[in-house]
């Protein structure tokens, strides 16, 4: 996958890929750009917002953190990032759980039995429906049961992602052999056993992707919360900015303060394991 | 199926185990689907009495001026992000593919966006439109940048593929980048021997043996382009003058709160039709494309 320079005569590729370098680091700057910005905004005071660029994008006076202690108090920021991390913990390790035994009770039969195919089909053309389409009955639904509320909010979830993550499991398991099954069976193990003894651990690789692809779309998911926790007081950290966008008026240092508030967390989660991410996210899209 | 061979003792278990998941899925998913055509056919409000209208809302839909606009929009979102979104993200994958200095780096500091939630990336880039441009316009003089693109029902729309596009990138590129990968290095080689360099080694060797990933980030890009929600939300709310209501959108604000829970609940049904029909259309479209190695 290396030594790409081989096909292009080396002098003439060696200076084509100084010129791509820096084209790609010219490039960044439009990803660090706003992100720039919203670390100076956030920062500064409002008197110093004038109507130029300079205003908006030069250094503030004084680094103060008062924008962000009132940020925090103006969207009750503890009790919307608690919420997030609740929602989004619970629909992970419900996900893991519930998925990974469903793609193992489907991937396993569905070569023989022409029912575990189609409950096959039936989960993974899930897929195409948009929670948009499902959206007012699901509002009334969950009304009606009185799980209008987080716990509804992560059900969604875990109903919502089952179609991917099925497809996704049932997939891997091609990489565990059935001998391991047969083998826990002769020991005298049930299925049940058998799944969270053998299988379960066996695919750790593809716990990994599904749990950073549902972490990801759950943390930054607005619609859901939006439509289904509408009458509740909770916030979720993206669903806090929406919702108090009329709070922040004009003073958009105290937004922008808000802003990078809401971002912080997942910055630091990609910081930290950026490469289980960006794996993640391409074995969820090529699979 | 040949019913004969009867199910073992351990199929049946496993049938057992299964199909309580099954029916959570089919309560939560298959059902407000149905249901969601149920209201489709009645004039219900989202509260109240309602009663049955047959397949009138589903022959409005199509006479209706809002309804009609939010597709033109979307369609016109989707269609321009898939194109410049793949354009982009396969250019900077052949780039970050390349022998270049701090590969790894570059590669992390490109995929940010996609991590990052929609409607705060909006916000952000919403003060950019108000603010930062029209700044950029009075000092510089440039007539069109001196009043946001925001508020202008020409190019609102535009504002939201470069914001849809700056997220989108990210994805797209990090795949194509996976099946660059794919391309072991003797096809280049063989190809180097034929003479095909730069645009040709491109055509010829490289794109066929990644139309796979070009199929995936093509179906994704338009898939996720045709739901685009958050940034609406965030930038323009469907306006100025409805200039940029998504279907997803349409279907939120009018549906929930617009007392035409029914008539969008028909639109929202086909909005599911038409989602699956692109779909399948470019997989099976794109899927004859395919090469094998």
């Amino acid at each position: 996958m290396s030594k790409v320079t081989l096909n292009q005569g080396a002098v003439g590729g060696k200076l084509a890929n100084r010129v791509i370098n820096i084209l790609l680091v010219l490039g960044c700057l439009t990803i660090a750009f706003p992100l720039y910005m919203t670390v100076i905004i956030a920062f500064k005071k409002p008197s110093e917002m004038t109507n130029d660029v300079a205003g908006a994008l030069g250094f503030p006076q004084a680094w103060s953190f008062d924008n962000f202690a009132e940020a925090m108090r103006v969207t009750d920021f503890w009790h919307s990032l608690a919420n997030s991390f609740l929602l989004t913990g619970a629909t992970v390790v419900l996900c893991i759980i519930l998925h990974s035994m469903a793609g193992y009770l489907i991937g396993r039969k569905m070569a023989k039995r022409k029912a575990f195919k189609a409950f096959y089909y039936y989960l993974v053309s899930g897929m195409f429906v948009p929670f948009a389409v499902l959206m007012m009955p699901l509002v009334k639904q969950t009304a009606q049961l009185g799980i209008a509320n987080r716990f509804g909010v992560i059900l969604l979830y875990v109903v919502f992602f089952m179609p991917m993550n099925v497809l996704l499991y049932s997939g891997y398991l091609t990489n565990i052999p059935t001998a391991l099954d047969e083998a826990s069976c002769v020991d005298g193990a049930g299925v049940w056993q058998t799944f969270w003894n053998i299988i379960f651990p066996n695919m750790k690789p593809m716990h990994a992707t599904v749990a950073v692809l549902t972490a990801m779309s759950t943390w930054n998911d607005v619609m859901t919360p939006l439509v289904i926790m509408s009458g509740t007081d909770q916030n979720t950290l993206p669903l806090a900015q929406l919702n108090f966008q009329t709070q922040f008026g004009t003073n958009y240092n105290l937004a922008f303060a808000s802003y990078l508030l809401a971002l912080l967390p997942i910055l630091i989660f990609y910081i930290v394991c950026q490469k289980q991410i960006i794996n993640g996210v391409v074995n969820g899209a090529v699979k | 199926m040949i019913k004969k061979d009867a199910w073992s003792k351990n199929e049946k278990i496993f049938l057992g185990l299964l199909i309580p998941i099954l029916l959570l899925f089919f309560c939560f998913n298959t059902l407000p689907l149905l249901k969601g055509f149920y209201y489709g056919l009645t004039n219900f409000r989202g509260y109240g009495n309602y009663d049955f209208v047959g397949l009138r809302n589903f022959a409005d839909l199509f006479h209706d001026v809002r309804v009609g606009k939010s597709y033109l929009f979307t369609f016109k979102y989707a269609i321009v992000m898939t194109i410049a979104v793949n354009l982009i993200s396969l250019v900077l994958a052949l780039g970050l593919n390349s022998e270049i200095k701090g590969k790894n780096t570059l590669r992390g500091v490109y995929f940010v966006p996609n991590i990052l939630g929609g409607l705060v990336v909006g916000y952000i880039f919403s003060f950019i439109f108000t603010y930062i441009l029209p700044a950029i316009g009075a000092a510089t003089g440039i007539e069109f940048l001196s009043n946001s693109l925001l508020g202008s029902t020409r190019w609102a729309w535009v504002a939201i593929v470069i914001v849809g596009a700056w997220q989108g990138i990210a994805m797209n590129t990090i795949i194509y980048i996976s099946g660059l990968q794919t391309v072991p290095e003797d096809v280049y080689e063989a190809g180097m021997l034929d003479g095909s360099t730069g645009w040709r080694k491109f055509k010829d060797i490289t794109l066929p043996l990644i139309m796979p990933f070009v199929t995936i980030n093509l179906v994704l890009c338009m898939k996720n382009a045709m739901m685009v929600f958050d940034q609406i939300m965030a930038l323009t709310k469907g306006g100025p003058s409805q200039s940029t209501e998504s279907i997803s959108y349409l279907i939120y604000n009018n549906g929930m709160s617009g007392g035409q829970f029914g008539f969008q609940s028909a639109n929202a049904f086909v909005f599911f039709i038409v989602i699956v029909a692109i779909s399948l259309f470019q997989m099976t479209v794109l899927g004859s494309k395919e090469e094998q190695l």
